[in-house]
């Protein structure tokens, strides 16, 4: 769309005039299914000029819930979506307003639950089950789409207004003015959050300075940690029979006295490594030292390094535990920077300039602890 | 909560500003402002560089290098010699894209 690659430099530039016509003119003309009535959240159908429009709920089902839980998890998430298209919230008219959301299931919920005793058009755009905000950065949830969306959907004939509310957070890939031109809607920028839409409707769709600010706060970043731990755990897996044979082998004692000994203190320190990164460096986040996350990662891994080899009783007198335990003093750093530096993409604040100028430093550094502990610790089982 | 210092592309063009306002609706962290009815950049550091305001600036004076500021990526793309690509989606135009787990 209006992002081009350039190559040397692997950067996005966004060219702001740019017009979004050719593209849209071509996509426009893609015919689109309406919404499946047969989806298990629809719970009806209001008859629209074009046929029927499925119907849904503000009222979450047990088995909704179910869904946002396992998405946080990692499970069944990339086809986590609903079909894209015009849907019914209540019994709305040609008077109601129209709301535009992604087809991520888990924001076509938080916005249907925000909206309880209300009657509103819900406008599904075609994201690919990802988020408003992730896929307007991509744009996914962007002008093309929305104007095909408005074509395909009859939105003109189930309505007597031409309003839209679009999510703020989705404004990086919608342009308002280009909507305007193209499809003869006007594009009213709602509120971040979900839950502040009936207060913005009530007041004449007016946004209050909080509404419109994107906070990070403790919940927000706690219910992202089991994705950032499913994510951790996946190598992990790999990686702890490896460290359990090279633990066993070599050393003084039999492989399974080895094993217990310094296996488990491999073990303890690897998985004391990714709670520093990826649990304990978000939720941590503003009160850790530095801006960047790497930073803080690190301090956290440092500082979980020294507590468990202070906390082991290992006796240091020995070169084999000298080397075991510095081993991990040089990697529980490096994997709990490098965790925590990967939490910059589920953050609310972080620039894709401010990332690269962090991982100039910080992955040199990280591969080169991660590396050079793992070098110690083969060393190490010589002695 | 403020990210590195002086590291944003973002730049304003006053003059040809019209003071509609629309990028500091726009803005999730409040960086502009509006000055003598001209855009104004109030808190530089805090911008995330989503490029919401550049897209939807009538006239163009707002303009940003944008993108989504995530190491994951960030890495993608340097393993494929690419534009940032954070993997959390199946590209139909760059399927090799999502080597490294993304996030959002």
């Amino acid at each position: 769309m209006k992002w081009r690659q350039n190559d040397s430099s692997n950067e996005a530039v966004l060219f702001p005039m740019a017009s979004p016509q050719a593209l849209a003119a071509a996509d426009i003309a893609r015919p689109m299914r309406p919404p499946g009535l047969d989806q298990p959240f629809v719970n009806g159908a209001v008859e629209g000029p074009a046929g029927k429009i499925p119907r849904v709920s503000a009222k979450l089902t047990r088995r909704d819930r179910w869904g946002s839980i396992k998405a946080r998890w990692g499970v069944g998430r990339m086809h986590y979506a609903v079909d894209p298209g015009l849907y019914a919230l209540g019994s709305p008219d040609a008077g109601s307003p129209v709301l535009v959301t992604a087809n991520y299931k888990m924001s076509f919920d938080r916005l249907r639950e925000a909206l309880p005793g209300r009657n509103a058009w819900i406008l599904v755009l075609n994201t690919e089950g990802i988020n408003v905000w992730c896929a307007a950065g991509k744009g996914t949830f962007g002008t093309g789409e929305l104007v095909r969306c408005i074509a395909a959907s009859g939105l003109k004939d189930c309505v007597g207004h031409r309003d839209l509310i679009v999510p703020q957070l989705g404004a990086p890939g919608v342009s308002a003015h280009w909507v305007r031109k193209m499809s003869g809607f006007t594009v009213h920028y709602g509120p971040i959050r979900a839950r502040d839409i009936p207060a913005y409707l009530d007041a004449g769709r007016r946004a209050t300075p909080g509404m419109r600010r994107k906070t990070f706060s403790l919940t927000e970043r706690a219910v992202l940690i089991p994705m950032e731990l499913v994510a951790a755990l996946k190598p992990t897996a790999l990686l702890v029979p490896l460290l359990l044979l090279v633990s066993g082998l070599g050393g003084r004692d039999a492989f399974v006295r080895n094993l217990i000994h310094d296996g488990l203190f491999s073990l303890t320190a690897l998985l004391l490594a990714i709670l520093s990164g990826a649990v304990l460096s978000p939720l941590l986040l503003p009160w850790l030292p530095g801006r960047a996350f790497a930073t803080k990662g690190l301090a956290v891994g440092l500082a979980a390094a020294v507590a468990l080899l202070s906390a082991w009783g290992m006796d240091l007198n020995s070169g084999r535990n000298l080397l075991l335990g510095g081993a991990w003093l040089l990697m529980m750093p490096g994997i709990s920077a490098f965790l925590a530096m990967n939490f910059t993409g589920a953050s609310t604040y972080t620039s894709l300039s401010g990332v690269r100028r962090e991982m100039r430093w910080a992955l040199p550094l990280e591969i080169g602890a991660g590396l050079s502990g793992l070098a110690v610790l083969l060393v190490s089982r010589f002695f | 909560m403020v990210y590195l210092k002086d590291v944003v592309t973002l730049e304003v063009n006053r003059d040809a500003c019209t003071g509609c306002g629309m990028c500091l609706e726009v803005c999730p962290h409040a960086v502009l402002a509006l000055e003598d009815r001209r855009v104004r950049i109030r808190n530089r550091d805090a911008c995330m560089e989503c490029g919401a305001c550049a897209r939807n600036c009538p006239v163009g004076a707002v303009s940003v290098a944008a993108g989504v500021g995530c190491a994951a990526a960030v890495i993608n793309g340097l393993l494929n010699r690419q534009a940032p690509s954070c993997g959390c989606s199946i590209d139909p135009k760059n399927a090799s894209a999502g080597k490294v787990g993304g996030c959002c």
